[in-house]
């Protein structure tokens, strides 16, 4: 077995490591909230308590921290991230072990790709996805080392996992040679940026999806508070959402305006200017711009909060076009998906 | 939901509303409602009103959303600068919306009137916008840090310890942690106080710091960075150059208008300032592997700069050469070949290369010989057709397998009569103007095509012959020079570097009170961050831990901050009901 096709096979083993890590935090989540259900018929049984305000008392529920976090009597309406005890969230420690597990078998996967290649392994759109979902789970991991954020791993084992098979099933190319417009250290910088970006882009995109699904629960949406949605409340406050998200997107935009400085600097090397609205161009600009105003709707009176995330909706959807749409549809100079 | 962080007494403003005490004036903000018939405010009230609308954060929103989508249509519709061919293409596809779309610019849309007007707009507006913030910055930055508050009960971060040593020494030894070893660029900017004593507390020693101020440095340095880098491009465009040439191997170029074989300029820029160095392209080689696929490319050259000796260079994509004034790139290459072609009468009518042009991976390349120059009385001739370099023959005809020459063919119609060229009308020199020009056929009707290898003489029907003599080839070159190039790349660099310190830079405030009691010093610290900061305990911490004499005490650090990850919320539960937040 050739070490490319040595790479091939782990990144479907780490497809499946991810996708059993991805059961063991949905499991979780519907632990959680299947307790949490049975919390409040137990309360509706008890003392017919107003349901309301178990969805008030989400954000602050200080009160069932002092409780010791056993949901089993009938007074504790609300169970946390924070409060729950360890022992509790069995599945979720499954989860983040097999998901550093998966993410390790990737980035062998890829290294192993490099090697194939004799170079850097994101030069094509099938090696830029499988670096792409190697970075949202390692900014996901990162940041869960320091704050537990083991409700996002789910999502981001899931998003990772799609990420994974649409590479593997659309978008592979055998390992091999650049072509002399790629040759130049520019394709590690330039290339491996964006792609760290693209994925911390990812993180926060799920964050800010939670958000506002978190948000609509809190204000009383129908469909959000029935039974299937009661996993909502192991996110944080929409507020604390938002907070984690701006961060990561914070990071994002400063590498992404890195990206773009450093495609320039190569295109003036390669092509002879440094800006020609070529379609990648045009749309990382795109990408640029919604972004920047993602950060200014922050801090304008009236559109902070919901109005602001969905900036990062429509700032991740032009990431992923400027990705998929721009390499597939549009002739231009950045057409390296070799297909 | 917008939840408001605490704000403790006395030091409400800017910093713990979360709202940058630097805000652009904002058109929402509730106006004075008593106000049912607005007085006439005349021409320059009307002024005054548009500009602190367009000055305003909403309005610049809306330009950016605006620039946003307007940049667009530049991606999905064909540009004229990019390729003028496919607009003209696009036009006779689409006789009726697509002189319309000419007409709005949709074909020139990052140099159309709209596109501009809204990046200029946007500009303007952010002029109006950094010019008082840097103003009110300047004051802010000689402005003190704020008093420390009475009572530190409700921060977000505390810590509490006693120390052996004097509270003088103490308050010294913080002032000394927060503001680090610069003087010039400290770390935090530091107040010392002194509290005379009150009814419950002997006479204390306070410190104040404040720490982020690089925050706001940063946002205005990103912001007049994005000023220059416009004004940097703009200049760059007036005093630029850049030509294209096409050259066969063995043959020279000179750096002059002339010799280009298309030249544009900025208005700015002065065609006969060019410097006149030569250039001879010695040969050039590449490199594809099994399938076709290119791996490398390079143009040996020599170069002649005025004056000097002749250097031998080399061109590849991604290392262009720099001579004079300009860089010269390497952007295209193909096969051109040199054919002789002898008219009825037996004279050399055309001899020389022939650039074609590749059209696919395996350079299937066309091109177009017109042969005018024949002797009188004689019709013109033109070829028109295909170079394959690597040849198959099939049943259908023949094509290209490889791009390499391994067995180079031309595939060539012939065409006899009036090329056009002497009306003096520019032609295009990849195109054969047949018009007023018969296709050549066999004597069964069959138009003729002519197949010929490197070396092969044909004749032609209708007299006369051609000589496939051999396949030289070619690269095509772009010229540039930019003279601004350096300060767009400082400029970027310096917009980057805005961005990141006023996105990364933590606003902090913390404050710390000492005073003797029982014979032990007493030490409190707090601490204020705007929006969420997780570092702000270990902050605190570190300078408890770092004052002398600290020991083990009733030493209660990290409350209830470092586990919890939702401080907001507990100041708002168990705290007096918050201030409403004015956003």
């Amino acid at each position: 077995m050739s070490i490319a096709e040595f790479s091939t096979d782990l990144v479907w083993g780490a497809a499946t490591v991810l996708a059993v890590s991805l059961i063991a935090f949905a499991m979780d989540l519907a632990q959680v909230s299947a307790r949490r259900a049975e919390a409040s018929r137990a309360e509706e049984q008890s003392d017919a308590a107003p349901a309301a305000e178990s969805a008030d008392s989400a954000g602050a529920s200080v009160s069932s921290a002092v409780e010791g976090g056993t949901p089993s009597g009938g007074s504790t309406a609300t169970v946390t991230a924070t409060d729950e005890a360890p022992q509790r969230r069995r599945a979720a420690g499954i989860g983040v072990s097999t998901a550093w597990l998966g993410t390790i078998l990737l980035g062998v996967a890829i290294a192993a790709r490099g090697v194939a290649a004799g170079r850097a392994p994101w030069a094509n759109m099938y090696e830029f996805t499988l670096v792409g979902a190697f970075v949202a789970l390692v900014v996901f991991l990162g940041v869960n080392v320091r704050r537990d954020i083991r409700w996002l791993g789910a999502f981001v084992t899931g998003i990772a996992i799609l990420f994974i098979a649409v590479a593997q099933v659309n978008f592979f190319v055998p390992a091999d040679g650049l072509q002399p417009a790629l040759q130049s250290y520019w394709l590690v910088i330039h290339v491996g940026v964006a792609i760290i970006a693209s994925g911390i882009f990812t993180v926060a995109f799920l964050m800010s999806v939670l958000q506002l699904l978190r948000d609509s629960r809190d204000e009383g949406s129908a469909i959000l508070n029935r039974r299937g949605w009661g996993w909502l409340e192991l996110t944080p406050t929409p507020t604390r959402l938002e907070g984690l998200s701006f961060r990561l997107n914070a990071v994002g935009f400063v590498l992404w305006t890195f990206t773009v400085i450093a495609g320039a600097i190569w295109a003036e090397h390669a092509w002879g200017r440094y800006w020609g609205w070529d379609p990648k161009e045009v749309w990382s600009f795109v990408v640029w711009v919604v972004y920047a105003a993602y950060l200014h709707a922050r801090t304008t009176r009236g559109w902070s909060g919901r109005r602001a995330a969905y900036f990062v909706l429509v700032g991740y959807a032009c990431v992923i076009f400027n990705f998929t749409g721009v390499n597939l549809i549009f002739n231009g100079k950045h057409s390296y998906s070799g297909m | 939901m917008a939840r408001t962080p605490y704000r403790p007494e006395g030091i409400d403003d800017a910093f713990s509303t979360g709202e940058s005490s630097s805000a652009r004036p904002d058109g929402s903000s509730p106006a004075p409602a008593a106000r049912p018939t607005a007085p006439a405010i005349g021409v320059r009230g009307m002024l005054r009103w548009m500009w602190r609308q367009l000055t305003s954060m909403r309005v610049a929103l809306l330009l950016l959303m605006l620039l946003a989508v307007a940049a667009v249509p530049g991606s999905v519709l064909p540009q004229t600068s990019q390729d003028a061919a496919a607009v003209a293409a696009y036009l006779v596809d689409h006789p009726t919306t697509g002189p319309w779309l000419e007409a709005a610019g949709f074909f020139d849309v990052y140099s159309s009137v709209w596109f501009s007007a809204i990046y200029l707009l946007l500009f303007v507006s952010l002029v109006g916008c950094i010019l008082p913030r840097t103003a009110a910055h300047w004051r802010a930055l000689r402005g003190r840090p704020p008093r420390t508050p009475r009572r530190f009960a409700r921060f977000p971060a505390q810590a509490t310890g006693t120390s052996s040593a004097a509270p003088e020494a103490v308050a010294d030894a913080a002032v000394l942690h927060l503001r680090g070893r610069r003087r010039v660029l400290p770390i935090f900017r530091v107040e010392r106080g002194e509290e005379p004593a009150t009814a419950n507390r002997p006479a204390t020693a306070t410190v104040a710091a404040e720490r982020g101020y690089l925050r706001e440095s940063g946002n205005l340095l990103f912001h007049l960075a994005l000023l220059g880098l416009l004004v940097s491009v703009a200049t760059g465009q007036m005093l630029h150059y850049r030509g294209q040439a096409i050259l066969v191997e063995e043959r020279g170029f000179a750096n002059s208008v002339v010799d280009y074989d298309t030249f544009e300029n900025g208005a700015l820029f002065d065609p006969t300032s060019l410097e006149a160095f030569t250039m001879t392209l010695d040969r050039f080689e590449s490199e594809f592997d099994a399938v076709g696929t290119p791996r490398d490319f390079t143009a040996y050259v020599t170069v002649t700069e005025p004056g000097g000796e002749p250097t031998s260079e080399t061109i590849k994509v991604n290392h262009p050469l720099d001579a004079g004034d300009a860089k010269i790139y390497l952007q295209g290459n193909g096969y051109a070949p040199d054919v002789t072609v002898r008219d009825a009468d037996g004279e050399v009518a055309f001899a020389g290369p022939v650039p074609f042009i590749p059209e696919d991976q395996v350079y299937t390349s066309r091109g177009v010989i017109k042969v005018p120059d024949v002797s009188p009385g004689l019709e013109q001739i033109g070829f028109v057709g295909y170079l394959l370099p690597t040849a198959v023959m099939e049943d259908g005809g023949a094509r290209s397998v490889y791009p390499q020459p391994g067995n180079p063919q031309l595939v060539l119609d012939v065409y006899t009569g009036d090329l056009g060229l002497d009306e003096g009308v520019p032609q295009n020199v990849y195109s054969l103007d047949t018009d007023d020009m018969t296709p050549s056929t066999e004597e069964d009707g069959t138009p003729t095509t002519i197949v010929l290898g490197v070396g092969d003489t044909v004749d032609l029907p209708d007299g006369g012959s051609i000589t496939f003599e051999d396949l030289p080839r070619y690269v095509a070159l772009d010229l540039r020079h930019d003279p601004a190039l350096g300060f767009i790349l400082t400029f970027s660099l310096l917009a980057l570097g805005g961005l990141a310190v006023s996105l990364f830079t933590p606003r902090r405030r913390v404050w710390l009170r000492t005073w003797a009691e029982d014979g032990r010093t007493v030490v409190e610290v707090a601490g204020l961050a705007r929006h969420d900061d997780a570092g702000l305990q270990g902050q605190v911490d570190d300078l408890l831990a770092d004052l002398p004499g600290i020991g083990a005490g009733d030493d209660d650090t990290s409350s209830d901050d470092t586990t919890s990850d939702d401080t907001t919320t507990n100041g708002e539960a168990d705290g007096p009901a918050p201030r409403k937040a004015d956003r």
